[in-house]
């Protein structure tokens, strides 16, 4: 169903632009759609679009065509292998809530719950426990893809495709279906260690350390703290909690898995009621005094001594899913993120040091370890460590950006294409150095040309 | 495309030599992201200097390319703009081409019919067409610099003046017609800027120069439709300049 023109933006409010937006109801009426642009009805092409959580312009596609995935939202039932089909439309959310109760978790969730599938394997998503499990892409079994010319291909791990698409961020066709394997869980609560540290060293030490007792960690930065106090975190590291412990306010699944029909147990996902963000912070309120302010008085809050805590899933790995809009916080320009990934930790001391020094007014940034890389093409994340920073759409932060990007590309790093909307085109093939070879596979899959969105025109990447 | 923080990627010019389009290329590409540059304009030393100039601006990753554009020939507007846009989207159109008549040519029929020719008649087909390819395209900006002479012709220069009041109002009615399609109009007025339209003249107060009136356009690219004056402070001089009764207007001294 065709709705219309629309003005869209990323999550970050900073990259706007209008496209003839569809909703598709099924596999067939997207493949019909890519065979009429095939034919050359489409000249500005065509991208799919999730739930526009990109920050940047992944998601957009000026003056072409759009195919929103809302309508493609079957959930299949689980098999007792754990493995589920479900339409690309589908969140995780929505998924965590159907699987939840019957004893099954997602193998990974971004930070927010509001993001489809289909944008979750388009960006080879992360989370916490990618220093375990690696990104989504090592546990989709397979995908139902349109490829450029309208044909419906089974794409699985190993084939040639699959790093074309896996990360390939919606340029190598519409995916309609994910068969996704789950992994068991016995209890909807985690068990969540809290502790603070005082600096860099201390905060790298300490998430080395629970990488290797904890399956989720991540580490939450004060980047405006300044000389030894540089670096300073809050960490929590989490477990599903296990039907042995006690669980504080948790409910453990009574009885084993279940797969189809009815849930085994009241065990449930529930990201709780929704709060409106306020519609606008004053701007006073984004500077870097108040932002210091800010992360000053989260750090203190924190447990100065180690605590733990029995946590709800959706507030342990959704917590910004109860503010609803809380990206129009910053107002008309909007925000973006900055998020690169790093094997080397001088890199990681000279990017703080840098935000600091330049009082780069970022709010609390999430740091984290990755595990290794999938090896697929574009796939974000590499060993090593990964840094995302929110900071304000200023045009004065463009020249730290920027300096911040090539110490990242010095040390072998590389940007994350889901977040970004400012880096420089040609530090992209330094960063990833298999580009060429994602090029070629993505024109097997799109012979026309057809796909293609903002980010693809400001980064040349196809 | 432009990026989060409003960087372009990518400028046409339509009037290659223009002091102030020089000077805006300059700023936009400080802005470090521009990589395609068609200077559209009379062949000649002063359009072969701006080449160079812009050339050395974008450095290595850019690509400079000259187009042979006149503005009293309306009739070949759409194919030199189709050719700008033929190596990919165009971020931002400058229209900086103009002539300012002095007091023989607005006396001589021909020659005062020919300055609204190149001032209004060939702005009204080369921003026509680069609406076309924008629109198509889904975003950009046209940035239109008109001038605060349109704003209240005054009599040393009413002839200026009145085909930038036939511009000004011309392109501000097509950011109207354009909202919503993801491209914006940014009509410029600045004052008195010197450059070498105005070489020769008395300097006038608030007079600037080409890299200020620069700095303000590329404030504005990606900010919305709206109207911008250089200096600022004009906006107020002739928001009062605006209501003086004619029999005093006539008398001031600008
Ligand atoms: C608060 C917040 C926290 C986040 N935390 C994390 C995190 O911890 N780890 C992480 O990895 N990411 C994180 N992200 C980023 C997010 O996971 C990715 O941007 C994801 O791609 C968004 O999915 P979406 O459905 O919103 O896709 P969109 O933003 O709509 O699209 C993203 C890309 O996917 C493509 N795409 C979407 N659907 C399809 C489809 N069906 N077929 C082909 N291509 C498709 C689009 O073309 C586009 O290129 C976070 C984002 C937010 C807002
Ligand atoms: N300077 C000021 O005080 C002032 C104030 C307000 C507004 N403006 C406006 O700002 C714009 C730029 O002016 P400027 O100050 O940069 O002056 P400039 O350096 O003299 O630039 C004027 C440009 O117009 C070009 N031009 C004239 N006739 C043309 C034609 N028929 N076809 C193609 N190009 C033609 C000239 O090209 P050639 O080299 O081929 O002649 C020259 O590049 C003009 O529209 C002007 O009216 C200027």
């Amino acid at each position: 169903m065709n709705t219309g023109t629309q003005r869209l933006s990323g999550w970050g409010r900073a990259n706007t632009s209008p496209a003839l937006v569809s909703h598709e109801e099924s596999t067939a009426a997207v493949a019909a759609l890519v065979r009429s642009a095939a034919a050359g009805g489409l000249p500005r092409g065509i991208l799919a679009r999730g739930l526009g959580r990109s920050y940047g312009d992944a998601a957009l596609n000026a003056g072409g065509r759009v195919v929103r995935t809302d309508r493609l939202t079957a959930i299949g039932d689980v098999q007792p292998d754990g493995t589920v089909e479900v339409g690309s439309g589908v969140s995780i959310a929505e998924l965590l809530r159907h699987v939840v109760p019957r004893g099954w978790f997602v193998p990974v969730t971004p930070g927010t719950g509001h993001v489809t599938l289909g944008g979750a394997v388009a960006a080879d998503v992360h989370g916490k426990n990618h220093h375990r499990e690696g990104s989504v892409g090592r546990h989709v079994v397979r995908l139902q893809l349109v490829d450029g010319t309208g044909e419906v291909r089974t794409v699985s791990p190993g084939d040639p495709a699959y790093g074309a698409v896996v990360g390939g961020m919606g340029l190598s066709g519409i995916v309609t279906k994910v068969t996704l394997r789950l992994r068991p869980i016995s209890s909807a609560t985690l068990t969540v260690r809290t502790t603070r540290t005082a600096d860099l060293d201390a905060t790298m030490s300490a998430l080395q350390e629970a990488d290797r007792t904890h399956r989720y960690t991540v580490a939450w930065l004060d980047t405006l703290a300044k000389g030894s106090g540089l670096g300073r975190a809050v960490l929590t590291a989490g477990d599903h909690t296990t039907s042995g412990e006690a669980p504080r306010g948790g409910v453990p699944v009574g009885g084993g898995h279940s797969t189809a029909g009815e849930p085994a147990s009241s065990i449930a996902y529930s990201p709780g009621r929704s709060l409106p963000a306020p519609p606008w912070v004053p701007s006073a309120l984004l500077s870097p005094t108040t932002m210091r302010a800010f992360n000053e008085a989260y750090f203190r809050a924190a447990p100065a001594r180690p605590r733990v805590t029995t946590e709800s899933i959706a507030s342990f790995f959704h917590p910004l899913d109860v503010v609803r809009g809380w990206n129009r916080m910053y107002g008309r320009p909007g925000f973006l993120q900055h998020q690169f990934a790093v094997a080397d930790p001088q890199c990681l001391r000279a990017v703080l040091e840098l935000f600091s020094r330049e009082r780069v007014p970022g709010f609390l940034a999430v740091l984290k370890r990755f595990g290794p890389s999938s090896g697929l093409p574009l796939s974000f994340p590499t060993a090593g460590w990964t840094l995302a920073t929110d900071v304000p759409a200023s045009p004065q932060l463009g020249p730290v950006l920027d300096r911040a990007d090539e110490l990242v590309a010095s040390y072998g790093g590389r940007l994350y294409l889901a977040k970004d909307s400012r880096m420089r085109p040609e530090l992209l093939p330094a960063m990833y150095p298999d580009l060429d070879h994602w090029r070629q596979e993505r024109a097997l899959l799109d012979p026309h040309h057809l796909f293609v969105s903002d980010l693809s025109r400001r980064l040349h990447l196809c | 495309m432009l990026d989060a923080l409003r960087s372009p990627q990518s400028v046409l010019v339509l009037g290659a030599s223009s002091d102030i389009a020089q000077a805006t290329v300059a700023a936009l590409a400080r802005r470090g992201r521009l990589d395609r540059v068609v200077l559209a304009g009379r062949p000649g030393p002063r359009r072969d200097a701006a080449v160079q100039k812009a050339t050395s601006e974008v450095g290595r990753r850019g690509v400079v390319r000259a187009l042979d554009f006149d503005a009293t020939r309306p009739d070949e507007h759409e194919a030199v703009v189709a050719e700008a846009f033929a190596d990919g989207d165009v971020d931002v159109v400058l229209l900086a081409f103009g002539v300012l008549p002095d007091a023989a040519t607005a006396a001589a029929p021909d020659a005062a019919a020919a300055v609204v020719t190149t001032n209004f008649t060939g702005a009204v087909s080369a921003l026509t067409a680069s609406a076309a390819r924008l629109r198509a395209q889904g975003h950009g900006t046209m940035v239109v610099l008109s001038s605060v002479a349109g704003e209240r012709p005054r009599r040393s220069n009413y002839l200026y003046g009145a085909t930038k009041a036939g511009l000004d109002a011309f392109a501000t009615g097509l950011g109207d017609d354009l909202a919503g399609t993801g491209v914006e109009v940014v009509v410029v007025r600045p004052g008195f800027v010197r450059t070498s339209m105005t070489a020769g003249l008395g300097p006038a107060p608030l007079s600037v120069d080409a890299s200020d009136v620069a700095e303000a356009v590329v404030a504005a690219v990606g900010g919305g439709t709206r109207t911008v004056w250089v200096p600022g402070a004009l906006r107020l001089v002739m928001s009062v300049l605006r209501h003086l009764p004619r029999a005093v207007f006539r008398r001031l001294p600008i």
